[in-house]
């Protein structure tokens, strides 16, 4: 137990970390897209929105403070090896402890709620909070840690229609296209637009959420989904709303896409917005409690 | 699309002279006000402790620090979406001499007709660039209501507060009205691509 016990605290510490880490300093693969955005905007509040926006990371950088003030809802995208010696009832506990601690120790703002008497639940932490996306690895013996506070702003611009198979991929596209146009400036665009398709209603948003913590570019591995994730991403910056809806030629910076297969009657589409300041920070674990902090993946 | 700096409290004609796509440095007092606090002032009847006649608000729940003397000291201050609020910017306007809101994500085309006709200004702020805000904010002066924190009353001490854009004027214009109707024009030739 002593073993375990000690790789929970490793586990911990790496979330308090991650948390931290990934509301100050955004990845470079982010940076580098919201800099191609500033050469390719034309419009003149556009690139007075961009121009602010890479002030702002800079200014974030200089300053060691957070680069948006909405701490999120932290969700974690765990990957589990089968011969991690912790399990995962205690690797939630350990991103529970280590979100809570890091909300206090910092602090940070802290956003949870009861849903319904809408009172504070604690520090960033309640029931079923932070959320956790599992997946599990045959023959691996570590763990990787994602963590990606996610903003309530573009949070709220979700959107989930079940297409029917008559409508077909220009209905999938056609959903993305009015959501994105119908959510406007609310979101802080230029983000990550997320897409799930197929499997059910419930995986489709679930798809669509794993979609936006991909490292911003990155292409789904079926070239068929690929292809879409680059029309879509052109379609979309033809809609004109442009940096904060204020109109211009950047709207999105990335469109990603996950999909699972799905039963013959579905066609469900999930939209799930990521705001400019995609934050995200991972971390590796060893099964011998080795932390490999990883700012790319 | 020209530029200007106002200091807060301003009169109807500063106002006035803003046009859709201006540019605006913001002096002066600015109000940190958001979904809690206008319940509290409207759906509630609670007049609020802080005269707000020709006021700049602020959507924003900031993350602060508290010190002495029941002094706040600002940690991270940034921008909440506005659209949500939008129902509170007539009366704010009428009942209140309120001048300017600024938040993220525009107002809704309700907000366009109260505007021009009591002389207000939507600004729009960089939604998420807390960390260059939070510089240009010099001192939390005062706090009211902090039993909702942290969607109190604020009174925050600014200097070169921007760049905002004007996004809607007292004139009727609204550049999100604009950029909607122009997609959606440019939504029938993308369906039609599809």
């Amino acid at each position: 137990m002593a073993v375990a016990t000690d790789l929970q605290k490793v586990v911990e510490d790496a979330a308090a970390h991650l948390y931290v880490w990934a509301l100050k300093d955004i990845p470079q693969d982010l940076r580098d897209a919201l800099a191609e955005a500033a050469e390719t905007e034309t419009s003149v509040p556009g690139q007075r929105v961009l121009q602010t926006i890479l002030r702002n990371v800079q200014v974030a950088e200089d300053e060691k403070n957070l680069v948006c003030q909405d701490t999120g809802i932290a969700v974690y995208y765990c990957r589990v090896g089968e011969h991690f010696p912790l399990h995962p009832a205690r690797i939630y506990e350990a991103l529970y402890d280590g979100t809570e601690r890091a909300t206090v120790e910092h602090p940070l703002r802290s956003n949870t709620v009861h849903t319904l008497t809408r009172e504070n639940t604690g520090q960033n932490v309640g029931y079923r909070v932070p959320i956790v996306h599992w997946d599990f690895v045959q023959g691996w013996d570590g763990l990787d840690v994602k963590c990606v506070p996610k903003g309530s702003g573009s949070e709220n611009m979700s959107f989930l229609k079940m297409c029917t198979p008559a409508d077909g991929v220009a209905g999938i596209k056609r959903f993305v296209l009015d959501s994105i146009v119908g959510a406007g400036g609310k979101p802080c665009p230029p983000g990550i637009v997320g897409v799930g398709i197929g499997g059910s209603a419930d995986y489709a948003m679930h798809l669509a959420k794993e979609a936006i913590a991909r490292p911003v570019g990155t292409r789904n591995p079926d070239p068929l989904v690929a292809e879409l994730e680059d029309e879509l991403k052109d379609l979309l910056n033809e809609t004109g709303i442009g940096p904060m809806g204020l109109g211009g030629d950047v709207t999105v910076l990335q469109c990603h896409i996950e999909h699972a297969d799905t039963h013959m009657t579905l066609n469900p589409v999930a939209v799930n917005y990521q705001c400019w300041a995609a934050r995200r920070a991972s971390a590796h674990v060893s099964a011998d409690g080795v932390v490999d902090y990883d700012r790319e993946a | 699309m020209a530029q200007h700096r106002v200091t807060f409290p301003a009169s109807e004609d500063a106002i006035r002279e803003l046009r859709a796509g201006d540019e605006v440095l913001v002096d002066g007092h600015i109000i940190g006000i958001r979904d809690r606090t206008q319940v509290r002032i409207f759906d509630q009847g609670v007049a609020p402790p802080m005269d707000l006649n020709g006021a700049f608000l602020l959507h924003t729940a900031p993350g602060v620090r508290k010190v002495a003397d029941g002094k706040y000291e600002k940690v991270c201050i940034g921008t909440t979406t506005s659209a949500r609020m939008v129902r509170f910017t007539e009366p704010l306007g009428r009942d209140y001499g309120v001048r300017a809101i600024c938040g993220k994500g525009g107002l809704p085309d309700e907000a366009i007709e109260p505007m021009k006709r009591l002389g207000m200004v939507y600004f729009a702020i960089v939604g998420g660039a807390a960390a260059l805000e939070t510089t240009q904010i010099e001192e939390i002066e005062e706090v009211y209501w902090e039993e909702l924190m942290p969607e109190c009353l604020w009174k925050f001490r600014v200097k070169d507060f921007g760049p905002l854009t004007v996004a809607i004027d007292s004139h009727g214009t609204s550049l999100y009205h604009d950029v909607q109707e122009q997609a959606k024009k440019r939504l029938e030739d993308l369906y039609a691509r599809l």
